[in-house]
């Protein structure tokens, strides 16, 4: 009889609001294997993994279908603790340590080693003495097992990234019972000598019967270290196959997938549509936070639909940003021959350039004010439209009654769901709030429209109904889109070209029409061009 | 029933409380021989009096910088337009003008720099702009020490020099404003007709003002800084510019208070003067980060209703002074109520 | 060379605040012509007197919580104490013991009290548990100048008002006046120090440190450093909060009576207030933070504010003739200071913010 597998996931289905994000999904990991998880972004892995963590958010969202067992006893995690519990720990993207403790106390953070002290029968066992002698040998036995350089004594804050990376993986190998490992993007992170201790590491770990579920995108490393590798896409397993039965570009096929045929039917005679360079983007850079920029140069044609893709934090969303004044950038832009100021959202504003963002609770909207202030408030502000002068010219307030009329029209137009045009926006649903979003940016009547992650986290009709609106309005007024997407086939639906971004650069930039494995293999950095970050 | 329900969610229940409590002092009243008539006189001309002073609070709170606990900072600005007015011993209307105009450019000032500094300490200005309105005080205490004003009517007479405490302005512009068109009926009840007007003037400029481009601009940031950053707004500027609002508000409030009251109070007297006019607006309706013109009247009305009525009704139904108590607890619990309540969804 | 210049430039603008009150100090000592011996007793006098009360505030800093606006609630509970033991007219060490036994129960109530409306306020803490003093302030009176002798019986009529209920407005404490002070007399050179209440304070100095190495200790400091951190490694953070709390809000209880014991009368309805405020502001000039306190910050700052507070006066009348001065300078210095570490303290959290926000950014590249 073959030896239990140590994790067993078998028929994992999931759905929020009737979106079904995971298809019976089912998998296996032997004991001291390194299983290799790789995806889109928004193919499921997160949502797989918060399930094996028995993060709350699931159980909010009404529980998931199929079984997970680990030693072949069946579980099902109702908190992270229970996932704790059983032997599964997790390495989060985001590093989950106190700044000011040294690499000693994180690793041990509340699971410190404690002596007895006569008030601890007053008062429990929290007053309970910390062994520090203790804490230092747990720590430095943890650390010995990764074979890196940390000093226990240090403050996490003065670390390098990397170290606080560790300092996480050494945490989760201190507790006793962990078996299960789950490194999350680890490297994504790291420079490349880090990431190649951490790969030696986990190596290691593997051989002292650790486990492990590795989460990335560069797919070298997967290839380099997993004994198995598990392809996710649309939420089912498209591959398990190990690397001595594949190769890179069967990864990245599988990854990406299907090949639409019809990508941007009628399309017809778009090319003779277009019209001369409208915007000319030349060695932007952008220092926003996790979406980096280096130097992107890209040009874009009068009347085009111009799509932006790469996967998360690769630098794409940045780009919007930037030419938007929102974050720190350099470089130069170009829009209709004159220069856009950086780092001044009014400059964009008044040259005709309006955004909608990805983030629509944090800049895209205001949640608490009526629909109708956030439909025309843009436009009032840049464009003092919306006015009325009131004693004989002297001051202009706002007209309450234009205002009104054209959100009711803009309601009509995109068929946003609502009571009436003075319902706050936040009790609105994702996919009608973002077609509040677009509203917005209609009202400002562009030249030129910046849309990021236009879909995100709304349901398939909604997403639907604003992918239409933009081509229609696209048809209509001849304003030139700029559309940045994580879902390559949804930028293939609607563009004329995409440009795809990788570690803060332009990978390339192909007609929607090529065959989506050419799309893959930018995105995953793998055509040859070795691309380094140092 | 949905109804009812629905109306206290929307009013909240401290504001039911206080209301009710207010109405059944004045069912009270009669039977405890107090005077209605009086009562509501007196309500109406402390309404007049600190209506402006919670006005001051709405251009802070629409801009996102919460409860001005600073108001102080103006008072001050007011104080010195006021006694520098009496300096020049102009009386009626002309000299309150005086003053104002002099307290204007002096609040205009120290709200500049008032909202620089707020600007740098976003998250935490309530506890900040407290204290600065305490330091603000103290320091001045000094200086109303040793700023060479000379009037006899001010100084001390012993050493002539230091201003007092307590000045009159009876003899300057004693109740200039509210003798605009007042009128009295019967023996106790006065309305201070010019007061109310200009109050209504004043509100009036708000409500234009909160519906200009500044003004909407001015609530987007509040609402969502990054939002308004989005559409070409200049968060700091704006927040800037309600501090300073705020700031003169605050120095036209203690000019109509003062020449309604009767006199000038000095060195501590402005110390704690922030908190009726904050959990005013309170009372009225707003939060933290939301407020309205018609807030302002509502809870200046309630707050100083209670004020007016509780040492009146309940001293002579107990025999006993528990005013004071009652406004530290309603005040500061009103404030307290506000302040768990709204923790900000971000 | 040049890194020896930016460590003491650093260690200077860390410790601005006590380098400004030793400095104008040093000025207004010789101004006001006291002597030195006069100085350092009333230096070692307001140390026994002041110290407990500023030591209640190390442990809510430790827990990230700010400055503890919310002990005067302790102070109102260690006076409710002394006002059924004076009532009762238990005098000396029993007296005090007494109070502190009466008062405990009452000082954990209002802590909890405290902990629970503060954690309904996270992120602005100490504005909460500052217009929480003020609200309770009216309790307090509520309570005392009209329960008390109405609700609660009272059997000395002396110190009842003469309307037959609520607390006068001084309630004598002679009959504890100094006994804890006095308890071990110790006189070198003619300067009396109150050794038992030393070594109640430095006791109490000892438990803090012990304190910070145990497990709620160390729980305190991680909650206070990130509470979504410790809240996921399975610290329960918001009862960490409360509990350090009440454990503050119990020592100002404590402070508040050994303050009292010393001075002798009890101003029934203003000495709470002031303990706050002189306690914040005192621990503020001994060089502490919103969010780092050490008990030498509590020392040294007791000792510089108190020297402040002693010379002014006499400072600003030998230099410009006129007490009141002084007098007002010393409370602006007061609520100055306590600002002007408010505002440092939010510039630095929102500087770190953006730093934090920066390190977010993709590795580096060369």
């Amino acid at each position: 009889m073959a030896l239990e597998p140590l994790l067993n996931v078998r028929g994992i289905s999931k759905s929020f609001n009737h979106n079904k994000v995971l298809k019976n999904v089912s998998f296996s990991l032997e004991k001291g294997k390194i299983l290799g998880l790789v995806g889109e972004n928004g193919a499921g892995k997160s949502t797989l993994m918060n399930i094996l963590f028995g993060m709350t958010v699931i159980h909010e969202t009404g529980g998931y279908e199929g079984t997970i067992s680990i030693e072949g006893k069946k579980v099902r995690f109702a908190s992270p603790f229970d996932a704790l519990e059983a032997g599964i720990g997790m390495v989060h993207q985001e590093f989950s340590l106190i700044p000011g403790f040294t690499v000693t106390e994180n690793i041990v953070l509340n699971r410190e080693s404690t002596k007895y002290n006569f008030l601890v029968e007053a008062y429990g066992d929290r007053m309970k003495t910390l062994d520090r002698d203790d804490m230092d040998r747990r720590s430095r036995e943890a650390i010995d097992k990764l074979k890196v350089g940390l000093d226990p004594a240090i403050a996490v804050s003065e670390l390098p990234v990397g170290y606080k990376q560790f300092t996480e993986i050494a945490r989760e190998i201190d507790k006793e019972n962990t078996k299960i490992l789950v490194l999350d993007e680890p490297t994504a992170t790291l420079t490349e000598s880090e990431a190649e201790i951490l790969l030696d590491t986990m190596k290691r770990l593997a051989a002292l019967g650790i486990s492990i579920i590795f989460i990335s995108h560069r797919l070298q490393e997967i290839m380099d270290v997993c004994d198995k590798i598990i392809v996710l896409r649309d939420g089912e397993v498209v591959d398990n196959t190990t690397p001595d039965e594949t190769d890179i570009m069967s990864i990245a096929t599988s990854m990406v997938g299907r090949d639409i045929t019809t990508a941007f039917a009628g399309k017809g005679d778009r090319e003779g549509n277009l019209g001369e360079v409208i915007l000319q983007v030349e060695h932007l850079w952008v220092d926003m936070p996790g979406e980096t920029v280096r130097d992107v140069s890209f040009q874009v044609r009068e009347r085009e639909i111009f799509g932006i893709g790469g996967l998360a934090g690769q630098g794409k969303l940045g780009i919007t940003n930037g030419i938007m004044g929102m974050f720190p950038a350099g470089g130069s832009v170009f829009f209709l021959e004159g220069p856009i100021r950086l780092n001044d959202p009014t400059s964009p504003l008044e040259a005709g350039i309006s955004a909608v963002y990805e983030d629509r609770r944090g800049v895209g909207l205001l949640m608490e004010e009526p629909i109708s202030w956030n439909i025309i408030f843009t436009s009032l502000q840049m464009q003092e439209r919306f006015l009325k002068p009131i004693l004989g010219g002297l001051i202009k307030i706002r007209d309450e009654s234009e205002i009104a009329r054209s959100a009711r029209d803009y309601i009509d137009m995109l068929n946003i769901k609502c009571l009436s045009e003075n319902q706050r926006v936040q009790d609105l649903s994702g996919g009608n709030q973002q077609k509040v979003c677009l509203a917005k940016a209609f009202e400002t009547k562009p030249r030129l429209l910046f849309v990021s992650e236009p879909t995100r986290g709304i349901d398939v009709g909604a997403k639907r109904m604003v992918l239409e609106a933009l081509r229609k309005y696209n048809d209509e007024f001849g304003t030139t889109i700029v559309m940045v997407s994580s879902e390559l086939e949804e930028l293939r639906s609607i563009c004329d070209r995409i440009a795809i971004i990788d570690s803060g650069r332009i990978a390339g930039i192909l007609p929607a029409s090529a065959p989506s494995t050419d799309f893959g293999v930018l995105m995953l950095g793998i055509d040859g061009r070795e691309k380094k970050v140092v | 029933m949905a109804g009812i329900k629905k109306f206290i969610e929307n009013a909240g229940w401290p504001r039911i409380i206080i209301g009710l409590f207010l109405f059944s002092l004045f069912i009270m009243a009669p039977f405890v021989r107090v005077r209605i008539d009086a009562s509501v006189s007196d309500t109406l001309v402390r309404f007049g009096m600190n209506g402006v002073m919670v006005l001051a609070m709405v251009p802070m709170i629409v801009s996102g910088c919460g409860l001005n606990f600073g108001l102080p900072l103006g008072i001050i600005a007011g104080l010195l337009g006021a006694v520098t007015s009496i300096e020049i011993g102009i009386p009626g209307i002309p000299g309150v003008l005086i003053a104002m105009t002099i307290s204007l450019p002096i609040a205009v000032v120290l709200g500049w720099g008032y909202g620089l500094l707020l600007n740098r300490v976003k998250g935490s200005e309530m506890m900040i702009a407290t204290y600065v309105g305490f330091s603000s005080v103290a320091f001045m205490c000094i200086m109303w020490l040793v700023l060479p004003y000379k009037s006899s009517n001010m100084v001390w007479g012993y050493a002539g020099k230091g201003l007092r405490t307590t000045i009159a302005v009876e003899g300057f512009w004693h109740q200039a404003i509210s003798d605009i068109g007042s009128f009295s009926i019967g023996q106790f009840f006065y309305v201070p007709t010019g007061m109310f007007l200009f109050f209504a003037l004043l509100c009036w400029f708000m409500w234009v003002f909160m519906r200009t481009r500044t003004g909407t601009a001015m609530t987007t940031v509040g609402s969502n800084p990054e939002y308004a950053r989005a559409s070409g707004v200049n968060i700091d500027r704006m927040r800037t510019l309600s501090v300073i609002l705020s700031t003169v508000l605050g120095a036209i409030g203690i000019i109509v208070y003062q020449q309604s009251f009767g006199f000038v109070q000095l060195y501590m007297g402005p110390f704690y003067m922030a908190f009726p006019a904050v959990s005013a607006i309170l009372i009225g309706g707003a939060s933290v980060h939301r407020a309205s013109i018609l807030n302002v009247i509502i809870g200046t009305l309630l707050f100083q209703g209670i004020l007016t009525m509780t040492p009146s009704v309940i001293n002579s139904m107990i025999q006993t002074d528990m005013s004071e108590v009652i406004r530290i607890i309603v005040s500061n619990g009103m404030i307290l109520y506000a302040l768990t309540r709204t923790v900000k969804v971000k | 060379m040049n890194k020896k210049v930016d460590l003491l430039k650093h260690y200077l603008i860390q410790n601005a605040v006590p380098i400004l009150f030793i400095v104008v100090s040093a000025f207004a000592i010789p101004i006001s012509q006291f002597s030195g011996t006069y100085l350092v007793q009333e230096m070692l006098v307001r140390l026994s007197r002041n110290s407990f009360l500023v030591l209640s505030l190390l442990i809510p800093i430790m827990a990230g919580m700010g400055l503890n606006f919310g002990m005067v609630l302790g102070a109102m509970a260690g006076q409710i104490g002394l006002i059924f033991m004076s009532d009762w007219s238990v005098v000396g060490v029993p007296g005090v013991i007494l109070a502190a036994i009466i008062s405990t129960p009452l000082a954990i109530a209002l802590g909890w009290l405290t902990g629970t409306i503060l954690n309904l306020a996270k992120g602005r803490e100490m504005v909460t548990s500052f217009i929480l003093g003020f609200f309770m302030n009216g309790v307090y009176q509520l309570v005392v100048l009209y329960g008390f002798g109405s609700v609660v019986p009272m059997t000395n009529p002396a110190m009842v008002l003469s309307r037959g209920f609520g607390i006068r407005n001084v309630t004598n404490l002679e009959g504890i006046r100094k006994c804890l002070d006095n308890l071990m007399p110790l006189n070198i050179h003619g300067i009396d120090i109150p050794l038992a209440t030393f070594l109640i304070i430095g006791l109490f100095c000892l438990f803090v440190l012990w304190f910070r190495g145990t497990k709620l200790g160390q729980d305190m400091r991680a909650v206070g450093q990130d509470m979504k951190v410790a809240g996921d490694a399975g610290i329960p953070v918001e009862r960490t909060r409360l509990i350090a709390i009440i454990i503050s809000t119990v020592l100002a209880c404590y402070g508040q009576i050994i303050f009292l014991q010393n001075i002798g009368t009890m101003n029934t309805y203003n000495s709470h207030e002031q303990a706050g405020m002189f306690a914040i502001a005192s621990l503020l000039v001994g060089g502490a933070s919103v969010s780092r306190a050490s008990i030498f910050n509590v020392f040294l700052g007791v000792v510089l504010f108190h020297l402040m507070f002693v010379v002014s006066p006499m400072a600003g009348k030998y230099l410009i003739g006129e007490a009141q001065l002084g007098e007002y300078f010393r409370v602006f210095v007061s609520y100055g200071i306590i600002s002007l570490a408010l505002v440092l303290h939010a510039w630095r959290r929102q500087k770190d913010r953006e730093r934090a926000r920066r390190s977010l950014r993709g590795a580096v590249e060369e």
